[in-house]
């Protein structure tokens, strides 16, 4: 019996690591900053150029950090979703290496959901956040502690399936630890 | 092996030999996050041209080779290795060649070992030898 079945066991197994393999999304790599502080940051304002931003300005509320930038092409199928949260919760833009008048007019003609936009030209906030497609969303609780992270454009599914529940419990619990 | 040759990469100089080996090595061991199958080495994405220049800013700052990995794998995580750390996550991958190879050996030998078995012990029960014996005796007689 076991000569037979071993063939049969083994095959089956290999099937169902290549059947997991084909449900995995590679490009959706673990954050190594969830539940870690959000790394600190100060940016010139994308419409006051005079007036910074810091990860500190929004201290004590729970806040979220949507990258986006005028050239990325999932950003505007994401926009109707992202604007959704505007006035709901504290909304910063972060313009991920992008013109400042290509950014501003892509708000003007798309609306503008963000309580600010921080403006980084050289990509370099960009990449303390491990940034590496835009566009990308943050949660940020009170403390300025990363917890929840969205790659990729957000759709209608993920806003009402996990983002918002992820909002709704930081908000309940607080900071954890 | 990348099949096309390597995108055009803009030339780095240091002030020391040292670090330009350490600028190759890095940069041919981090991965693009953007183009998964290559290093920032072979990249002309512009993630991974931002990336150059941040490991050449951090190796002018005197960051040495693990300064530099555990600044990038804070932010982007293992992924962005090329070699995979040995840690919890990753030690079926790493260890699993072994495994296998044991688990191949184990089962040879054990197989090799019941068959042998199988050839000293017979299923014949105490008549059947006598039957054998029986047999093998007439055919020295006819001999």
């Amino acid at each position: 019996m076991n000569r037979y079945l071993w063939p049969l066991v083994i095959f089956v197994g290999v099937s169902l690591l290549l059947w997991r393999g084909l449900s995995l999304n590679p490009r959706e790599i673990p954050s190594a900053l969830i539940d870690k502080p959000a790394p600190t940051f100060s940016l010139p304002t994308l419409h006051q150029p005079e007036l910074a931003i810091s990860r500190d300005t929004l201290k004590g509320k729970v806040w979220v950090l949507n990258v986006w930038a005028s050239w990325c092409v999932a950003c505007l199928h994401e926009h109707p979703i992202i604007s959704q949260l505007s006035g709901k919760i504290d909304l910063v833009g972060l313009n991920y290496k992008d013109t400042r008048s290509e950014a501003i007019k892509w708000l003007e003609q798309n609306g503008n959901p963000y309580n600010v936009s921080a403006f980084d030209q050289a990509g370099d906030v960009g990449i303390d956040y491990g940034v590496y497609g835009v566009p990308e969303t943050f949660v940020i609780d009170q403390v300025g502690k990363i917890r929840y992270k969205h790659i990729g454009p957000v759709t209608q599914e993920d806003l009402d399936g996990k983002l918002i529940p992820a909002i709704a419990e930081i908000r309940d619990s607080g900071s954890k630890g | 092996m990348p099949l096309v040759s390597p995108a055009k990469v803009e030339i780095v100089q240091f002030e020391t030999v040292e670090e330009q080996a350490l600028y190759k090595k890095l940069i041919n061991e981090l991965r693009c996050l953007v183009c998964q199958n290559q290093n920032l080495a072979d990249s002309n994405a512009e993630l991974a041209i931002d990336l150059r220049r941040k490991v050449k800013g951090l190796i002018t700052e005197g960051s040495t080779y693990d300064d530099v990995v555990d600044y990038m794998v804070s932010r982007y995580g293992d992924f962005v290795m090329y070699r995979p750390p040995f840690n919890q996550s990753t030690i079926f991958l790493w260890l699993s060649p072994a495994v296998l190879l044991v688990l191949t050996f184990s089962v040879v030998i054990f197989r090799r070992r019941s068959a042998m078995d199988q050839n000293v012990s017979s299923n014949f029960d105490q008549s059947q030898h006598a039957k054998v014996r029986e047999l093998l005796k007439d055919t020295k007689d006819q001999n």
